[in-house]
């Protein structure tokens, strides 16, 4: 099957080049750094946009790791981002302040951050606040058109952190987002603490959002369905690296990495297929303070050759618009 | 099939600041032996309380204020305390979604292995080691020489797991209870987990009452859905029935919530709205609220259950005009 190369006509947003980052650890008595997690591992791709981007792949990959470094609020251990043609991983704070109002990230729990004795519409006025001199009406006005954008009512205004749902919730850090009329959002699971009937009507507002505003997103999850839904492309990390990148399209139809053959395999369907034939992977993730040497996912892999133990696969365009990480891109499992 | 387990009428009650709630309204079904059960529904339907009232581990406020539960015919809501722990060390286990707080970090697993068996079947340290061994053999754990004398904290999530599904066994139960065994874990392990299950249940004929939010879960492993819904039984059926023929409003919306990841062209229809609190007083229907079909006698009468075929259950006084929309397209069951 072929898989669609991105239209020529889009444009870059944003451009990942080698990005690393480790995070040291400290053992013994004098705290001496023993070795590293290496959270992200060289990561290269780049964003459009208007597009969503997935990334996706099991606990600890280094999927929040990579949403916060291109945010900034992790210092790259190497590499570089640039944004809108921008370097912006070195700046300093106060140049800074102009890409935070373009970059927004909307977290799990948008709550734990809020203060639970403060209304819910002031919270959202101190966003303009910091960022815009508007006067106290103009703030408040905004807030109403804010919470009316994100399907809540002006009573809510009023209202404490404490007096709504989950979905509810959802909606308020998405207002807080979308504030200062970015262009760019990272959804940092977003939606996957929510019941799935709510989830479904955040992802919808998601969307419309994104038509309305040109919006791009990072949407991090471990939800493959979710992605094959939200996405235009999907990026599959393990220990940190990159092992696939493809048009949701493209890699759902024909997932050319071992990992991520066995991945869409595990993933429970809701339908009755009972005689389905399934890849099942052996053992556990491994420890990415120790990770395995050459290919990081040859411990788990079912057609790793001697080879695999030794040198790490390169990252490689294996079809138009379609990248991996495996000597042996292709072979089904 | 042989039933194991029957549920007759559960009402489960807890005492609160703002007076008595239902937590479970009217709630009947039944698991058989070598069956698995799985009860699905969103956040605070009640499924974790149905099956703590099935063990005997309400919360210190809660208590079932009407109904019964029977295991094996024998009535055991009413039981003794002592009694109860028995029946929880032989008959029936349970595991939860978090091992680590089921397990205890400053014991060793072989420990928390060998001290059931010790304590219900009365045999020695030693035989007991052996038989732990054996058990963490069973739930597909490597070098369980080694792993029988490592903490929790020592192991991985999976493999945490694991061995809370081998303590659980330990004294061959006759009905496992497992409350979302798996939300926790990645889906490749996930996956080693559910097959785990699956493959335990047919070689020791176990029944599996299994909790889940996760429809896909429910596919893989039910034999027989029970969907909950704000306290109530909403549906029950097959697992064929509840996923290729679905009859309440609300069995459809959940279906229709959950993206599919083989179908490129699946749109999302969410149900409005957000599932009500204990103390919401709504008269008639519980799902009335949220239910576009909802009409004058569902806002004003709770409906009854409808057998529909045998073994389908619904709760819904408009099943037949649902199906029939269901039948001409009006209304998409996508899955
Ligand atoms: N501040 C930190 N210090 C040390 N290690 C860290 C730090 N933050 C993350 N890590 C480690 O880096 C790795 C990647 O973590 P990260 O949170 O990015 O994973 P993730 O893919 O977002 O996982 P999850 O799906 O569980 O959210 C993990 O091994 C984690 O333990
Ligand atoms: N000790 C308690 N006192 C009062 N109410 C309680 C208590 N424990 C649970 N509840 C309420 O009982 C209802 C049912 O809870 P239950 O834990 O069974 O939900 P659940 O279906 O298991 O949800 P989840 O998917 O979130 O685990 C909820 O509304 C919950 O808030
Ligand atoms: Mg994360
Ligand atoms: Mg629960």
């Amino acid at each position: 099957m072929v898989t669609l190369p991105p239209k020529s006509d889009q444009k870059i947003l944003l451009e990942l080049n080698g990005v690393k980052k480790y995070f040291p650890i400290k053992g013994g008595i004098l705290k001496r750094v023993q070795g590293h997690v290496k959270a992200v591992e060289d990561v290269s791709l780049q964003l459009y946009e208007g597009e969503s981007l997935g990334v996706v792949g099991e606990s600890g990959c280094g999927k929040s790791t990579l949403g916060r470094a291109i945010l900034g609020l992790e210092e790259l251990t190497e590499g570089k981002v640039r944004y809108k043609n921008e370097e912006i991983q070195d700046l300093k704070r106060k140049e800074k302040l102009k890409f935070v109002k373009e970059m927004q990230m909307i977290f799990q729990d948008p709550f734990a951050s809020l203060n639970p004795r403060q209304r819910i519409g002031h919270a959202l006025e101190e966003v303009f606040t910091m960022h815009t001199n508007m006067s106290a009406k103009e703030k408040r006005k905004s807030v109403i058109d804010l919470l009316d954008e994100v399907g809540l009512k002006e009573e809510h205004f009023e209202k404490y952190p404490h007096e709504f749902s989950g979905g509810q919730r959802q909606r308020i850090g998405i207002a807080r987002a979308i504030a200062l009329n970015p262009s760019f959002i990272i959804c940092d699971e977003a939606v996957s603490a929510l019941d799935v009937s709510v989830q479904a009507q955040v992802l919808k507002l998601l969307k419309s959002l994104q038509e309305k505003y040109k919006l791009s997103y990072l949407f991090i999850s471990h939800d493959l369905g979710v992605v094959r839904y939200f996405c235009d492309r999907v990026l599959v990390m393990y220990l940190g690296n990159t092992v696939e990148l493809g048009t949701v399209q493209g890699l759902f139809a024909n997932p050319i990495h071992p990992y991520t053959q066995a991945l869409l395999s595990a993933i429970p369907r809701p339908t009755v297929q009972k005689n389905l034939k399934r890849i099942r992977l052996q053992g556990d993730l491994p420890n990415p303070a120790n990770p395995p040497s050459g290919c990081p996912f040859h411990t788990r892999c079912p057609i790793a050759q001697d080879m695999c133990k030794v040198d790490k696969p390169a990252w490689q365009e294996i079809e138009p618009g379609h990248f991996a990480a495996c000597h042996f891109a292709g072979t089904k499992i | 099939m042989e039933t194991l387990l029957e549920v007759n009428n559960l009402v489960t009650e807890f005492r609160t600041a703002d007076g008595n709630v239902q937590a479970v309204r009217d709630v009947s079904f039944s698991v058989a032996k070598g069956e698995t059960l799985c009860i699905v529904g969103e956040s605070g339907c009640g499924k974790s309380i149905t099956s703590l009232s099935v063990i005997g581990l309400l919360p210190s406020n809660g208590s079932i204020t009407s109904g019964e539960v029977k295991y094996e015919g024998k009535p055991i809501h009413n039981l003794p305390f002592e009694q109860m722990r028995k029946m929880r060390g032989t008959k029936i286990s349970m595991i939860f979604q978090e091992p680590m707080t089921a397990l205890n970090p400053v014991l060793t697993v072989g420990y928390q292995l060998r001290e059931p068996l010790i304590l219900h079947h009365k045999i020695s340290k030693s035989a007991a080691n052996k038989q732990g061994i054996e058990l963490l053999k069973q739930v597909g754990i490597p070098y369980p020489e080694k792993r029988i004398n490592q903490y929790p904290h020592e192991l991985s999530g999976g493999m945490r797991q694991r061995v809370m599904i081998a303590i659980a066994l330990a004294c061959s139960p006759g009905l496992l209870i497992a409350d979302e065994p798996t939300t926790a874990l990645d889906v490749t392990i996930q996956a080693q987990i559910l097959d785990l299950i699956n493959e335990l249940k047919e070689k020791l004929n176990m029944g599996v009452m299994m909790i889940t939010h996760d429809m896909g879960v429910v596919a893989e492993v039910a034999d027989r859905v029970m969907v909950m819904y704000a306290g109530k039984k909403v549906e029950e059926g097959t697992v064929s029935e509840i996923f290729e023929n679905p009859k309440h409003p609300y069995t459809i919306g959940l279906l229709n919530s959950v993206p599919n990841v083989d179908d490129p062209d699946f749109e999302l229809e969410p149900i409005p709205g957000s599932m009500p609190s204990l103390t919401e007083q709504i008269s008639g229907c519980r799902f009335n609220p949220r239910c576009k079909f909802a009409t004058d006698i569902c806002r004003e009468i709770a409906p009854p259950e409808f057998s529909t075929k045998e073994g389908h259950i619904v709760s819904c006084w408009l099943h037949e005009k649902v199906e029939e929309e269901v039948k001409h397209g009006h209304l998409t069951a996508q899955i």
